[in-house]
């Protein structure tokens, strides 16, 4: 990744933090991340902001071995693709989990955590990502 | 309802470099070396281009370059014409193709040259890798860790749990590539692996290992595109481009109907097939996007050559290979052969080309071979580029 500008981090925070999405009032159907236009009610669709409450499933899960520099040092970490019970993917690293634990079909919740750090500015960037769901009590990492 | 009549097109001329790392070239020799190698076949002069598209993923990011388009007509001296750069990550070169087809289907242009070019090895792996990974979404995947091999073993874990392939099969997909690399001159890697290499080899992105990826290499491509009616003039084997079809799927994996298919494949094939008026049991050869093993399988599904979930066994069967019932990537494809992104789209047509006329090297050479099918994908699935070819 190359250098990301402090506004490119900040545009984007609230939807990283609170993992805000949004959804169609006309249809029903819910996006995240968030979208402009409903692809199924077009100009009939109306959109509007939602926030999902961070529970669902692992739909499909990897062990990154090789990563750029900004991650390496959580390597090897689990990446998953994460259904919410609303629908929508997310993108996500799984924490609180080893990596031989981890499944598909698995019960996980958003939790707030670091990114990365960039090298230089010292820009820390934060946002979800998901834990194991039963490790709820977990509070204090 | 159309006004003009579509011409009927062909290529009079095909040629591509050495994939590799090629430290004393530089990203114009490389374009400069499959353009001469092109222009000679044809036995045409520069002058006699009218037109230049090529495909370029990112020297913006490799070699701090851009403006291609006018860069590389300069370099080959095909100054005035209108040059053009085009760019779709991974599959840069199969739009560049696609673009030079319109050019002259339409019948703006008659002689058009489509080239590919990237240079990739003058930067470090890591700054090669942050470059690819701008064919993702950055703010969605990238940011919160993805890295492109994570991406396809997201899809390859799904696939597994859903349809019951084993990584051995994933293997095998190495093992075949290099295989068919071993015999390509041209080729980046040209050893032979065996099951327990690919097998054991250290992890990328679980379940992708090292011999699940494809390299990172310097290499260049291009062919020349005239009207079918005159292609005879320069050559005594035209091969005809039956259709050439192209279609989008959203940029991030996330928000895919479903993360084991390839629906921007599936509609260009769809496409292609309908325009060409043939058959996939007509087909004798393919070449599809093998950026990682598991993109193969789901390659030869979404293209439509097997049912969804039943691709694997084709490749666990042996069926891939040269003289098995559909030998797909006999050049080694993107595993072996090499991967330079905006010139893979080309590099494919140019082996299909090769392989139609009987000119590959023996031992690869698909026996009297009529019809042959590239497949170009950019990113994770975004764009892909089908192209379907004939012989004349």
């Amino acid at each position: 990744m190359s250098h990301i500008a402090p506004p490119a981090h900040w545009r984007r925070a609230k939807e990283r933090y609170r993992l805000l999405g949004s959804k169609c009032e006309n249809c029903g159907s819910t996006f995240f991340p968030p979208t402009k236009v409903c692809p199924k009610c077009r100009r009939k669709g109306k959109i509007a902001q939602t926030e999902f409450s961070g529970k669902g499933k692992i739909y499909s899960y990897t062990i990154i071995h090789s990563a750029p520099k900004m991650f390496e040092k959580y390597t090897p970490y689990i990446l998953a693709l994460v259904e919410l019970e609303e629908g929508p993917k997310v993108m996500s690293q799984i924490v609180d989990c080893k990596p031989e634990e981890v499944k598909i079909g698995m019960d996980v919740e958003a939790c707030f955590r670091k990114l990365f750090e960039q090298d230089g500015e010292g820009v820390i960037s934060y946002g979800f990502k998901f834990r194991p769901a039963d490790n709820s009590w977990k509070t204090s990492y | 309802m159309k006004l003009y009549k579509k011409r009927d097109v062909a290529i009079i001329s095909a040629a591509a470099t050495k994939c590799g790392e090629h430290w004393d070239k530089g990203l114009k020799d490389l374009a400069w070396e499959a353009g001469v190698k092109a222009v000679e076949e044809a036995g045409i002069s520069g002058k006699d281009i009218e037109y230049l598209v090529v495909g370029n993923m990112s020297g913006g990011m490799f070699v701090g370059q851009e403006h291609i388009g006018a860069l590389v007509a300069d370099f080959l001296g095909l100054n005035p014409i209108p040059s053009l750069r085009v760019e779709g990550a991974c599959a840069s070169g199969g739009i560049a193709f696609f673009q030079g087809y319109m050019a002259v289907a339409s019948g703006l242009y008659d002689i058009v040259a489509v080239g590919g070019v990237e240079k990739m090895t003058d930067v470090e792996q890591e700054h090669a890798t942050t470059a690819l990974s701008g064919a993702m979404d950055f703010e969605w995947e990238a940011y919160f860790g993805a890295t492109f091999p994570g991406i396809y073993a997201l899809m390859a874990r799904r696939y597994m749990h859903e349809y019951g392939l084993k990584k051995e099969t994933l293997a095998k997909v190495a093992v075949k590539n290099h295989y068919h690399g071993s015999m390509n001159f041209l080729a980046h890697f040209r050893n032979r692996i065996s099951l327990d290499e690919a097998l054991y080899a250290p992890m990328v992105a679980d379940p992708l290992g090292k011999y699940d990826c494809c390299p990172i290499s310097d290499g260049a491509a291009l062919v020349i595109l005239a009207p079918l009616e005159i292609a005879r003039k320069y050559t005594d084997t035209p091969i005809i481009v039956k259709s050439s079809a192209m279609a989008s799927d959203t940029l991030s994996l996330l928000k895919r109907r479903d993360i084991c298919t390839l629906d921007a494949t599936v509609h260009a094939a769809e496409k292609a097939f309908r325009l060409a008026h043939i058959e996939r049991s007509q087909v004798n050869l393919i070449e599809v996007h093998d950026c990682f093993t598991i993109a193969e399988i789901l390659a030869i599904e979404d293209l439509g050559f097997a049912k969804k979930g039943e691709g694997w066994k084709m490749c666990d069967e042996g069926q891939t290979y040269v003289g098995g019932n559909l030998p797909v990537n006999t050049d080694g494809g993107l595993k072996a052969s090499g991967h330079p992104v905006g010139a893979t789209g080309v590099k494919q047509i140019v082996e299909i080309v090769k392989q139609l006329r009987g000119e590959v090297e023996r031992g690869r050479q698909v026996n009297n071979a009529e019809v042959g099918l590239a497949h170009n994908v950019g990113g994770s699935g975004a764009t892909a580029v089908v192209t379907i070819l004939a012989r004349g």
